[in-house]
């Protein structure tokens, strides 16, 4: 019996590990292989490094995006404004997660009854995919604290949060529904034959096996989401887009702008790495022999 | 001997398709009966009808004298006590074994996690597959999933099984381990619903075979009859067309 469990090499992880280098493999044919991919790539990127700095206004440029003292002069500020960023961040994912989760739910309920749920879930994703997001933050963060409530928040920064949620709720949930109507009927109906409820299948079977499916766009979602947060800087929330604007405006110099992308980028990669190492566990898992 | 199952007068159509067109079938407590047929004659759906994953447009279900397909009837409370066996096996990948059988004892029955671990690895073992336990399925063989999705529904220690061409997507010599699992629960006095394709496992383990032709049943009584000596000309038929593909 014991022979009959298998480990199968995935050719499909195989696949995605060699579109970087293209079809390199082992051996004599792979070395020939490496040497063009090097040759062809240090001499791409050399032309290109070349057209730019020779460029008419390439020095004009230089001095005015990629200055070495401003942006060690910009950066200590950058990064503390960044901070609010990462802060609206983690703040509005975790919300977007939970929010996104009962949405996606509501739109995949059964039965006549549940209709308006669903109509209302879908007029929900529709309206808040179908309208800019700076118009909203535009129209909540200005809007809101106008109306003067006592118990409403003033602050800009709340209302981007608010902003961010809704309009991310609305893509999430549909990155979720895309999982839930992934997962093949018959798993549902062997869960609901064994006796579990519409929620007990739904909670133990198919949610699991959906948001499992689901990570990778749901990743692009929330570096989506990590960017927009510079949009809330339209408000007057000193984030990191809306610092390099100040330090660009106090010193005619766009350099702060460079730090703040350095810093959207190096948040970027690890979630990246980390979403491929999420998947490549799971993969690992399914074919787990428990040994 | 009092009766497991009854069905009366049962019609299922999927849109303009009528699937089945009055089915009445009754089957006795620790009674064997396989259901034989073409495909599309109607037995996956009939057995996906008696666990209610089905609707049905007219007669009547009814299970240990309770009719299950009256309204307002508690239809996991039903189904709780009617495991049901897939061609596909549908285990549940994101689980390990253990986990697939122990998920519906604890969930819809209750039971505490450790209790569910030591009915399940019980009947795991018994099955051999007590080495599997901690594995997930997409490492183990057709045969062993099939085995450990038969376990599954067992574990929730059902009044009725029924099996739906449980050996058909196998290998050929993965189908004999399935089979000798269903002929040890019949020795245990299990009551089961089989639909199959295997006839000679039919004859061999069935108190009655049922034919069904278009959405009837049309023939039924013991497997040497219906096998040796059908009276319908649609029956003889069919099992001609098995002969001639060396399945009999």
């Amino acid at each position: 019996m014991a022979g009959e469990s298998r480990r199968r090499s995935d050719p499909a992880l195989d696949e995605r590990r060699s579109r970087i280098l293209g079809s390199l493999r082992s051996g004599a044919e792979g070395r020939r292989g490496a040497l063009i991919a090097t040759i062809s790539t240090v001499l791409f990127f050399t032309a290109l490094a070349l057209l730019i700095t020779h460029s008419p206004g390439w020095p004009e440029v230089r001095s005015t995006f990629f200055d070495w003292d401003e942006f060690k002069d910009s950066l200590p500020e950058v990064s503390r404004a960044f901070l609010l960023n990462v802060k609206m961040f983690c703040i509005a994912e975790v919300l977007i997660l939970i929010f996104a989760l009962v949405l996606a739910v509501m739109r995949s309920l059964p039965g006549p009854a549940a209709l308006p749920l669903r109509i209302l879930g879908i007029a929900y994703a529709d309206f808040f995919r179908g309208v800019p997001t700076i118009l909203v933050i535009a129209m909540l963060g200005f809007g809101a604290p106008a109306l003067q409530l006592k118990s409403v928040p003033t602050s800009t920064t709340f209302w981007g949060i608010v902003s961010l949620v809704l309009i991310y709720t609305a893509y999430v949930s549909e990155v979720y529904r895309a999982g839930i109507e992934s997962v093949h009927p018959s798993q549902a109906a062997a869960a609901r034959s064994l006796g579990l409820t519409h929620f007990q299948a739904l909670r133990t079977v198919v949610l699991p096996q959906a948001v499992r499916r689901v990570i990778p766009p749901l990743l692009n979602d929330f570096i989506g989401l990590q960017k927009d947060t510079a949009l809330v800087g339209f408000l007057g929330s000193i984030e990191a887009f809306k610092q390099s604007q100040i330090d660009a405006a106090a010193t005619f110099n766009y350099t702060a702008f460079t730090a703040a992308a350095l810093l959207f980028v190096a948040l970027t990669i690890p979630l990246a790495r980390f979403t491929d190492w999420l998947v490549a566990r799971d993969r690992r898992r399914r074919q787990a022999t428990g040994t | 001997m009092s009766e497991a199952l009854r069905i009366e007068g049962l019609h299922k159509s999927f849109g303009t398709l009528d699937v089945l067109r009055g089915v009445d079938l009754a089957v006795n407590d620790h009674e064997v009966v396989c259901l034989i047929g073409a495909s599309g004659s109607g037995k996956s759906t009939l057995l996906r009808c008696v666990n209610l994953l089905e609707p049905i447009d007219a007669g009547r279900i009814v299970v240990e004298g309770v009719d299950v397909t009256a309204r307002g009837v508690d239809v996991n409370r039903i189904r709780r006590r009617i495991g049901i066996v897939f061609q596909a096996y549908n285990l549940f990948p994101h689980m390990s074994v253990l986990k697939n059988v122990t998920l519906a004892p604890r969930l819809a029955l209750g039971l505490s996690a450790r209790d569910a671990s030591t009915q399940a690895l019980t009947l795991l073992e018994r099955f051999g597959l007590a080495d599997k336990a901690d594995n997930y399925p997409d490492s183990l063989s057709g045969g062993q999933q099939q085995r450990a999705a038969i376990v599954r529904a067992l574990a929730m220690q059902p009044d009725l099984m029924l099996l739906d061409e449980v050996t058909s997507a196998l290998d050929p010599e993965l189908v004999a381990e399935v089979l000798e699992v269903i002929r040890e629960l019949a020795g245990g006095g299990m009551t089961m619903v089989i639909a199959t394709h295997e006839m000679s496992f039919a004859r061999d383990i069935a108190d009655r075979v049922c034919f069904l032709d278009a959405g009837v049943i049309l023939e039924q009584g013991p497997p040497e009859q219906i096998l040796s000596a059908p009276r319908e000309a649609r029956t003889q038929q069919f099992l001609q067309r098995i002969i001639e593909a060396g399945r009999l």
